[in-house]
């Protein structure tokens, strides 16, 4: 009973705490760790779940982002035709909820590409696939602004019976509405990897001969993931352009992908609460060291954390500590029983 | 034609240098099933260490250029003792995370080591271009491809006629018999890494005077060095070496009839056209797949 309200309350203590502390910085830190930790639960479906090491999916991020922006801005794509295709500002969340096809759109077509191969060409691919897109947000100017950036991208809105509908400027709204998307993100990785596909991924991750053998369509589930995984990223992307407001071609650096990364790994892959956790971590961890470390300093830990976490935390934060719970609880049974090593738990 | 020829003499130089590039990640993930991430790294120290010595304390450039070389083996070697050979038989993902941060360790140090502002090391070379007939090319880019032409000549004696490239060769086929036959594993292992590393470290220091220096000028040469190497094969050397050419050639002409904004997006399409039209690769390998 209460492992199950647990997650509840930890929803209820991360909406009411920073209100209450109100604190415009801290809610800042906590609103881009939170868009992050949606970025990370997202990749923790392709790196912890199914196995598969996914290292360009900041592609999808700035993806989500780019297309919220460009749709809640309207644009004219000259494609070579008399007229020039014209699309006015569309409403903030329609721009949104398109993001997040479109993104999903791309995990379909790259994981239909990209799972032609296996292990390091998989890795590669992924990472050529985001710097592929770095190029083209860089180069197509007529779209994009190039690295101009895209300015003055409306926030998202809201509709609340006292104000009537409005622009999120303020802080307070924009941290809600980004533990309300996380929140969203995690029950349906929830009941995904519960169901019948989380099973077939995890079955294909363990051994993927063996699950092809039992006619699990190996491919057919990697895409389905990876389409998932990406429109959960895109969403992420879209509620980052429509909260710091302007959207650049950096947006797709690699460094991105590595930070989220970390967050998984350090956390625990292939757990639920384990992007979370690393994803509180390492997304305050940075502003914590800013007062006391240069930013190469702060790079120089991220990259010696992640050595550490790999050679003694191989399996993430969340289930070392579960085991050590569970460890205890055996320890503390067999001293109750008075037995030591006979204990059957 | 001129325009032509120009072109195709310019991807002949470049090629060069990629193939260095290409030859060291792929011997190191032949012999080590690696992913050096590293790889980037350690060709921007290179360039580093030749701005040390030829640029701040005055040293011969073509010292400077071996010492570099030298130095970025030392780097490789210490890389390999301290982070890979503890994780001896950890899987193939767990060494690139270790790679990947290694990865961002150093490039973050050689920004706190040397600023972010560009260097440039000074070249030996008169700035007038070579004619030859109706193109031209630099003395410093010819002396680039002589270079790396040397070196990659070299490496195919090394690995195909000595006594050390049988053993490295022997590791590469099956590292259990090699070591059953006498073959120090782990010393192979070191010395892989060292010499991907090498080389690695040379073709950053010989572009030392062509481009500039600055921290990050290794991230986009590694990945064109991802590419290169997926385009040949993983683990095969020759396929490196054609890799290197093939990208050059896609990256000269593209960038001079298509569009130059996406001279570095054409290694990345070439992988997804190969993926495209033949997913086991150009130079196909049986660990591909699975």
């Amino acid at each position: 009973m209460t492992t199950r309200l647990l997650p509840w309350l930890f929803v209820l203590v991360m909406a009411v705490g920073p209100l209450w502390l109100g604190d415009q910085y801290i809610l800042y830190v906590l609103t881009s760790t939170g868009i992050f930790i949606i970025g990370a639960m997202s990749l923790n479906l392709l790196l912890g779940y199914t196995g598969q090491l996914s290292l360009g999916h900041i592609a999808f991020f700035g993806i989500g982002a780019y297309t919220s922006a460009l749709l809640s801005l309207g644009f004219d794509l000259d494609l070579g035709g008399a007229e020039p295709f014209v699309l006015g500002p569309q409403p903030v969340w329609v721009a949104f909820l398109g993001g997040i096809l479109v993104a999903a759109l791309f995990g379909f077509l790259i994981g239909k590409l990209a799972f032609r191969v296996r292990g390091a060409y998989f890795v590669i691919v992924t990472i050529s696939f985001a710097q592929v897109m770095r190029m083209v947000a860089l180069n197509w100017v007529d779209l994009t602004e190039g690295p101009m950036a895209l300015n003055n991208i409306p926030p998202l809105s809201v509709w609340l019976p006292w104000d009537g509908v409005i622009p999120l400027y303020r802080k307070e709204y924009n941290y809600l509405l980004v533990l309300a998307v996380a929140v969203v993100c995690f029950l349906v990785i929830q009941r995904l990897v519960q169901s019948r596909v989380g099973r077939a991924l995890v079955a294909l991750r363990e051994n993927e001969s063996l699950a092809r053998s039992v006619g699990i369509d190996v491919t057919r589930y990697l895409v389905v993931a990876t389409v998932i995984a990406a429109g959960m990223a895109g969403a992420a992307g879209g509620l980052y352009t429509h909260y710091i407001r302007i959207v650049d071609p950096d947006v797709f650096m690699f460094i991105y992908t590595v930070t989220m990364v970390i967050m998984v790994v350090t956390g625990g892959k292939g757990t639920l609460a384990g992007p979370i956790v690393g994803g509180l971590a390492f997304g305050i961890l940075p502003e914590v060291l800013r007062e006391v470390a240069r930013p190469e300093v702060q790079w120089i830990i991220y990259g010696v954390a992640m050595i550490v976490v790999v050679f003694f935390l191989p399996q993430g934060m969340v289930p070392a500590v579960k085991n050590w719970f569970a460890g205890r609880r055996k320890r503390v049974a067999a001293t109750a029983l008075g037995l030591r090593k006979e204990t059957s738990a | 034609m001129e325009a032509h020829l120009q072109h195709l003499l310019n991807a002949v130089v470049l090629g060069g240098t990629y193939a260095l590039l290409g030859i060291g990640l792929t011997l190191i993930f032949g012999i080590m099933r690696v992913v050096n991430f590293t790889h980037g790294e350690l060709y921007t120290f290179g360039a580093y260490m030749a701005y040390m010595l030829a640029g701040m304390m005055g040293l011969n450039f073509f010292m400077s250029l071996a010492m570099a070389a030298v130095l970025g083996m030392a780097l490789g070697a210490l890389i390999e003792f301290t982070l890979l050979r503890p994780l001896k038989g950890a899987d193939i993902d767990t060494t690139m995370l270790v790679m990947i941060g290694a990865g961002i360790a150093m490039q973050a140090g050689e920004q706190l080591v040397w600023g972010g502002v560009a260097k440039s090391v000074p070249s030996p070379f008169p700035t007038e271009p070579v004619v030859l007939g109706s193109v031209s090319v630099g003395m410093n880019r010819l002396f680039v491809l002589g270079v790396a032409l040397l070196l990659l000549g070299g490496f195919y004696l090394l690995i195909n006629r000595t006594k050390l490239g049988v053993a490295m060769r022997a590791t590469f086929q099956d590292p259990d018999t090699a070591a059953l036959m006498g073959v120090n594993r782990g010393l192979m292992y070191t010395l892989t890494f060292a010499l991907g590393s090498g080389l690695a470290a040379t073709a950053g220091a010989l572009l030392g005077p062509i481009f500039v220096v600055t921290p990050t000028m290794g991230d986009l040469v590694a990945l064109k060095a991802f590419a290169i190497v997926i385009l040949g094969g993983l683990g095969n050397i020759p396929g490196a070496t054609i890799g290197g050419f093939v990208l050059a050639l896609a990256e000269e002409f593209g960038a001079g009839y298509l569009s130059s904004g996406y001279r570095d997006a054409m290694g990345f399409l070439l992988i997804i056209a190969v993926l495209i039209v033949r997913p086991q690769g150009l130079f196909a390998m049986k660990e591909r797949i699975g």
